[in-house]
């Protein structure tokens, strides 16, 4: 059991000394002798704490992870290894203030895209009116044309969002990708919350942390909304592609948490435009699916034929009306990387208000203009895949070398479409226990958004940091790991 | 629940009840080949085999080799680290539906008989193997028993268990009951070992070894669980659980199937069935199989048609 106590015991000061601001805004501190406010309580346990209390902290937060099962598989090893995801011990805090922000921001950015989700799959008046241009828009690689007048329940197209923010040197917080499609990751921001209760309870009741457990009711409850009319108790299913995903833990942690069936493609079955799932007592009406496989695997009839990990007819039954999705199938088109540059505008004509958040300068490599400016410096500008995600297919231009420049160069240039560049940003840091000491490594942060009825926002969110020194790169197939991120009351 | 996760649920337990027969076999088997006697150490090893891998032509096994293969092969569907590894596969597919307990215990189990880089010639490694998982599998039944909710899934997992167990018993019991060809006393030692029956034997029926007492204290003697007279007590138990939750499914074949297969072994006595006992062991498999194929088709892999009509 940790004690902490606000009388700084200088011995304990060795595990920041070599503490240091590199540019970056600082989670923690405004200047080195000055922790920020709402990092006071945590800088003054540090100091008490020392070196060696932090490590045996850190092995029982381990222990706690290990043993709660909280572990991703590793492939390539028949032995099935499971290692726990890599967390960090030190809690990023967020005060009231930024969070209200950050709310009032995401929602109407989220909004928006709904929006123009329903509009580019109705009418496309965005691309009439010249707002967006219809032709970045139809040759997304995650548009669907089959979703073209097909009416989804209460037109949420995007139900589970987990939108990207990150903090500028300014200390503003900005949006740098949304999430529209399979968002992962809130079993880990639900999980180290239970373990940070219990490796730091005084600090977490002395800070005032605003409560994240309800959002498993939450979800639920999103889901249910978005059930067919006429089924007052709608069975709702959890879809996963099975035991050898990698986010196979989180599918089964959420069906648990909710109470639902965690189904896979082959337990599914369409019948007369309804989809039944196949129990020991026959078939059931699956109402709802929250489906944890991308568009391209869920209809074999419609999409990939040879897919094992949908069901055929799914797309059928959904387009009846007989079944919901979420998310809807085609929401990818909305967070294409080179769409993001025109959120913005989006917010403007949907809803006639400026954007709260902002996003980070944009460059379209299919405009000849700003792709000969970009390929001339190629070393100040992160270059991105549009399709992509999860780190892949990524120039980080000042850590690049000058092979890797040449040939996103050839890259860009054969297609143009498919690239985007955006100015590096240097992310916030935070301070993170690292190697028996405490060092700043940057981070981002990632919200979730439930969208059904209404929008509800969970307060916190997954922190990733980069654990290398000195990396941007937060994806956890990259060398990243998490945080507990604290929202404080008021 | 979902038929995909009971089917996986009662193969996990086939599957385990399976390692914890091969190593019980093995460890009875392995104890009588240090002794002479009337059937020599290769007939031994061809029984074991023929037991444990009836598919397999059992004579064309190296004697040298069947322990190493029984206890290590990667082919087939019979040795100890192939049936564990099966079990752990199962399981590893439903682990929202098994207590985390379970989970970790098959697992590490897994790993412990896995790790082993056991070489054709190691007797002492294979017998290490064979202890470890017979420690792993009283553990595992046991918190199987004390953790989980005894209801649908338990009684799946009650299924595996009782028909790869009476299966087991019936094949084992042909093997050494071998027309014209009489074993001596330390050969039925060695059969009521398989069985863990020793003991109980001696107490029910004293320490005399007459085959047909023996026959009849591992068929048809209700008490003890490793005869085939329990297995399917339990079998009929956990059915009748299954059915009576499903309700209004067509169950009638399957009850029809578990009450003649009981009749079988709770109406007879042993000098009925002893003078013809290949035939009586391979009508109780053959049914067995019958029923395993009905449980098959009523609750995991019915047809759309079918459901819709109930």
């Amino acid at each position: 059991m940790i004690t902490e106590t606000d009388a700084a015991d200088q011995s304990g000061a060795e595990a920041l000394h070599q503490y240091e601001l590199n540019g970056a805004y600082d989670e923690m501190f405004a200047s080195l002798d000055h922790p920020r406010r709402q990092y006071r309580p945590l800088h003054n346990l540090i100091l008490n704490l020392g070196p060696e209390e932090l490590r045996r902290s850190k092995h029982e937060a381990d222990q706690s992870f290990f043993n709660q099962g909280i572990t991703f598989t590793v492939y390539g090893n028949d032995k099935g290894t499971e290692r726990i995801f890599p967390h960090d011990l030190l809690p990023r805090i967020i005060t009231a203030a930024e969070w209200e922000k950050i709310e009032r921001g995401l929602t109407q950015r989220i909004t928006a895209l709904n929006l123009f989700l329903k509009d580019v799959y109705d009418q496309g008046k965005i691309i009439e009116d010249g707002v967006v241009p219809g032709s970045i828009v139809y040759t997304c690689k995650h548009y669907r044309r089959e979703m073209r007048g097909i009416k989804v329940p209460r037109d949420v197209y995007v139900t589970v969002v987990g939108t990207d923010l990150i903090r500028n040197p300014e200390g503003n917080f900005v949006v740098l990708e949304d999430n529209l499609r399979v968002p992962s990751g809130v079993s880990y921001m639900l999980t180290s919350r239970r373990v940070m209760k219990q490796i730091f309870p005084s600090l977490f009741q002395k800070c005032r942390v605003r409560p994240i457990e309800q959002y498993s009711q939450a979800l639920l409850s999103t889901l249910r909304s978005l059930a067919p009319e006429g089924r007052p108790e709608p069975t709702v299913v959890l879809l996963t592609p099975g035991s050898y995903n990698s986010a196979y833990f989180e599918h089964t942690y959420l069906a648990r948490q909710m109470g639902i069936e965690l189904v896979e493609g082959r337990d599914l079955v369409v019948h007369d435009n309804i989809v039944y799932m196949r129990t020991t007592f026959g078939l059931r009406r699956v109402d709802v699916i929250y489906r944890r496989i991308d568009d391209d695997f869920l209809d074999p009839l419609v999409f990939e034929s040879g897919s094992s990990l949908g069901a055929v007819g799914l797309f059928n039954a959904y387009r009846a009306g007989n079944v919901a999705f979420a998310n809807a199938l085609g929401t990818g088109v909305a967070d294409d990387k080179a769409i993001y540059a025109f959120v913005p505008k989006m917010i403007r004509y949907y809803l006639d208000q400026d954007p709260i958040l902002e996003g980070v300068e944009t460059l379209l490599m299919s405009d000849p203009g700003q792709r000969d400016h970009v390929c001339q410096k190629l070393d100040e500008y992160v270059v991105k895949a549009v399709g992509e995600s999860g780190g892949y297919g990524m120039l980080i231009g000042p850590h690049s070398t000058e092979q890797q420049r040449a040939e996103f160069k050839e890259k860009i240039q054969a297609q143009p479409r498919n690239y985007i560049a955006q100015p590096a940003i240097n992310l916030s840091t935070a301070p993170c226990f690292v190697d028996g000491r405490i060092e700043p490594r940057h981070v981002d942060l990632r919200p979730y958004v439930l969208y059904g009825d209404k929008i509800t926002i969970i307060p916190g969110g997954l922190t990733r940091v980069a654990l290398r020194k000195g990396s941007l790169v937060v994806n956890s197939s990259q060398g990243g790991g998490s945080k507990d991120t604290w929202v404080l009351q008021n | 629940m979902l038929s995909r996760v009971a089917d996986s649920l009662y193969w996990m337990s086939r599957y385990f009840e399976r390692a914890d027969n091969a190593s019980r076999v093995l460890k009875a088997t392995y104890g009588l080949i240090l002794n002479p006697a009337k059937f020599s150490t290769e007939e031994r090893w061809f029984r074991a085999v023929a037991s444990l891998a009836p598919g397999a032509a059992s004579n064309t096994v190296d004697p040298q080799m069947a322990l190493f293969l029984m206890v290590a092969a990667q082919e087939g569907s019979f040795s100890i680290v192939k049936c564990v590894g099966g079990a752990r596969e199962n399981a590893r597919q439903v682990r929202e539906e098994i207590s985390s307990d379970m989970w970790e215990h098959l697992n590490r189990l897994f790993h412990d008989v896995t790790g082993f880089e056991l070489a054709p010639n190691d007797d002492a490694g294979a017998m290490r193997v064979i202890t470890l998982m017979r420690e792993g599998s009283y553990r595992f039944n046991g918190i199987t028993a004390a953790t989980m909710n005894h209801d649908e899934a338990w009684h799946f997992i009650q299924l595996g268990k009782y028909i790869e167990r009476a299966c087991n018993l019936c094949v084992l019991l042909d093997a050494y009951f071998v027309p014209g060809k009489h074993a001596d006393d330390l050969d039925w030692v060695g059969l009521l070992s398989s069985c863990t029956a020793f003991e109980a034997y001696c107490k029910a029926c004293t320490a005399e070894l007459k085959p047909d007492r023996i026959a009849n204290f591992l068929l048809l003697k209700p008490e003890f669980p490793y005869s085939v007279r329990y297995s399917l007590d339990r079998l009929h138990e956990a059915l009748t659980a299954i059915s009576n939750l499903s309700l209004s499914r067509r169950t009638d074949k399957i009850e029809r199937l578990i009450g003649r297969l009981r009749s079988m072994v709770a109406y007879v006595q042993i000098g009925e069935i002893i003078g013809g006992l290949h035939k009586y062991l391979a009508a109780i498999i053959e049914q067995c199989r019958d029923l395993h194929a009905a449980v098959h088709e009523v609750y995991i892999e019915y047809p759309i048609e079918v459901a819709f009509e109930s």
